[in-house]
């Protein structure tokens, strides 16, 4: 690939970094939740960091973006805080929204995480709106609306697109097609080959990706990101990808009827994005086994420090449940 | 009630509610306006705006109400203030943005942004609109924590509540009702603004309160009219704002009356009506000589018939009626 060669070889770096981040944080959560430790609904990001992680480094800090309910990856790769994301899992005062959102909303504005929702498609409008206050406001940030294929049969998916191209606005619409809504596959859901096709409709480009290629991801949104900023207006991207697990955590047990086959799990497996981009860096040089064997170490060693923060963490005092309502608080009982 | 300014002109609510907008969309440029067809102003309040500020900022939207309802909480949360002019029966294609996104995103995010948006909805009703345009949702909102909601019974209220609406931070309800829209009523040239959460009580009496919201406020004011001629003195309360509520206005009132009715345009049941009325069962029964009357529209859905229609509203008669209902 043509980008292999003028890339940055500290971007190409950091993209594993942060993949890396990701797998442990999320392998981290599975073991958490199994213990009882983290409660309520949490779904994994594992077999789908490159499209995050690609995405996120073709931005600014200062760029927005919306995730949605599978999203721990998100924050992580747009450079948001970990130990407050994990502290936030756990449902602790010190996480990123104080305990008051979990695992399904996680949000950082210090960093343009502009947060995430668990009613998919419905943070999609949210992304546009930044683009929005970027055009009116005369600045060049871009948002970053990521979504799945499921949410891209979601009235909001549809009715954004139609009003970013309308308006030219700066953002990106950027599909993780994993395949699969909770049980439901694309194939059967969505009446296009791919969801990229869609963007024909509303005269914006329309890009299908290999998601687990981060070079490509990056390569792909970089350019969308140009455009954006460019004033060219939004671009719809697909990464197509797969997720190990299912829908959510735990899911496995109540699912009656296989809807994918062991086969086809490992064949993704196969092609994981993290075993990818690790040979690329090592055959171009890029980095040693040593060098990557440390990463892995440091990033092991962040995300057990980000979970003993937040099980030192203390609980929401009761006092802090009303606040956060209102800007300008009114009596509430 | 009456407002002595030195230089004050008889505008109608939708001439209040285009200078509040203007007015602050000079005084603040991060405000701007998100509808369906409001550059060529069809509906009224937002007529003339786009000549003096541009379409950039009073935007057409295409029909796509949950996009641009969802994109006002996107706006505001990067530092815009949008306004957003609808009405309440296109309000439920946009419930997803409304509810899920700027009702519990300041919440649910831990208070890290503020999201000032005045969504202002129109209720159309009493014109043989039928039961698609005849909504009165404002209970629901009310109902949903995280929304400020806002309900002017005249022009001057309209005005100086709808400014104080554009500086808030917090997403706002703005309901403006079609009954009173071309009411006119005295507004001063020079500025002013109406805090939220403070009741005004539109006429005094010792007998009787009745608290009204909205196009209810003018016929309770008849009904009080009425019954004064038979010795009655009726006291109309105006919350002006159903969220924050002035609990203290409305209970001292039925402290002194010792008697309550309240009136309300949407449907009876969990009305705001309901919700004054267990305000009151709950921290003002010792003031209360007789049962409570809870006036709301009946709960059928708006017939298109005008024979039909002119059945299920509060009226001045039904309200006058629920009054001498707690004297007997």
């Amino acid at each position: 690939m043509a980008a292999v060669q003028t890339l940055e070889k500290r971007v190409m770096l950091e993209m594993l970094r942060r993949m890396l981040l990701i797998r442990r944080f999320e392998e981290q959560v599975v073991r958490l939740v199994e213990r009882g430790e983290i409660v309520g609904a949490a779904h994994s990001y594992i077999g789908e960091e490159a499209v995050a992680v690609g995405a996120c480094l073709a931005l600014r800090e200062d760029d927005y973006m919306t995730g949605n309910h599978r999203s721990h990856g998100h924050p992580i790769a747009k450079g948001g805080q970990v130990k407050k994301a994990m502290a936030e899992l756990f449902g602790k005062r010190t996480g990123l929204c104080k305990g008051k959102g979990g695992s399904m909303h996680l949000a950082d504005f210090s960093v343009g995480i502009l947060g995430e929702s668990g009613i998919l498609g419905s943070s999609i409008p949210t992304a546009v709106g930044a683009a929005l206050g970027s055009k009116l406001q005369g600045n060049d940030r871009v948002a970053v609306a990521f979504f799945g294929d499921g949410a891209s049969n979601e009235g909001a998916f549809h009715e954004s697109i139609n009003l970013a191209a309308i308006w030219k606005l700066p953002v990106i619409f950027l599909c993780e097609n994993n395949q699969y809504a909770v049980t439901s596959s694309f194939k059967v859901m969505v009446s296009t080959e791919n969801i990229s096709d869609r963007a024909t409709a509303y005269n914006i480009p329309g890009v299908l990706v290999d998601g687990q290629d981060v070079m490509a991801m990056y390569e792909v949104v970089s350019h969308a990101v140009a455009r954006a900023r460019a004033g060219q207006g939004p671009s719809l991207v697909e990464g197509r990808t797969y997720r190990y697990f299912d829908h959510s955590l735990g899911l496995g047990r109540i699912v009656r009827a296989p809807y994918r086959t062991e086969e086809e799990l490992e064949q993704w497996k196969q092609r994981d994005p993290i075993t990818i981009h690790t040979e690329l860096l090592l055959s171009q040089g890029i980095a040693t086994q040593a060098e990557i064997d440390q990463m892995e170490a440091q990033e092991t060693q962040e995300i057990e420090d980000a979970v003993e923060f937040a099980r030192q963490s203390p609980y929401p005092d009761p006092s802090e449940l009303f606040e956060d309502m209102f800007a300008n608080p009114i009596p509430l009982e | 009630m009456v407002q002595t300014q030195v230089q004050a002109r008889p505008i109608t609510m939708t001439q209040a509610l285009n200078e509040a907008m203007r007015e602050e969309m000079r005084r603040d440029e991060r405000v701007f306006i998100l509808g369906e067809d409001i550059q060529s102003g069809v509906y009224g309040a937002s007529g003339g705006l786009a000549a003096e500020f541009g379409k950039e900022r009073v935007r057409d939207c295409p029909l796509s109400e949950n996009a641009f309802f969802g994109a006002a909480v996107g706006a505001a949360a990067v530092g815009m203030r949008p306004i957003v002019e609808s009405a309440f029966c296109f309000a439920w294609v946009a419930m997803d943005s409304l509810v899920s996104q700027a009702a519990k995103m300041r919440y649910m995010f831990g208070g890290q942004v503020n999201l000032p948006i005045v969504y202002r909805l129109s209720l159309y009703y009493g014109g043989s609109m039928a039961a698609h345009h005849s909504d009165r949702a404002h209970p629901i909102f009310m109902h949903i924590p995280g929304f400020k909601v806002v309900f002017a019974s005249n022009a001057y209220d309209a005005k100086g509540l709808l400014k104080t609406a554009i500086r808030e931070d917090d997403p706002v309800i703005f309901c403006e009702d079609r009954t009173v829209l071309g009411a006119r009523a005295d507004v001063p040239e020079e500025e002013y603004l109406i805090p939220f959460g403070v009741a005004d009580i539109k006429r005094e009496g010792s007998d009787v309160t009745v608290v009204a919201i909205g196009g209810m406020v003018p016929r309770a004011l008849q009904a009080a009219e009425q019954l004064d001629e038979e010795g009655i003195a009726v006291e109309v309360v105006d919350p002006r704002t159903l969220v924050p509520l002035d609990k203290q206005t409305i209970l001292a009132s039925v402290a002194k009356t010792g008697r309550l009715v309240t009136v309300d345009m949407a449907h009876k049941t969990c009305s705001a009506a309901s919700e004054i009325a267990a305000l009151v069962a709950m921290e003002g029964f010792w003031s209360l000589q007789a049962p409570i009357q809870r006036l709301g529209t009946a709960n059928v859905h708006i017939p298109f018939s005008p024979a039909l229609e002119s059945l299920v509203y509060p009226t001045a008669e039904t309200i006058a009626k629920a009054v001498k209902a707690t004297l007997e």
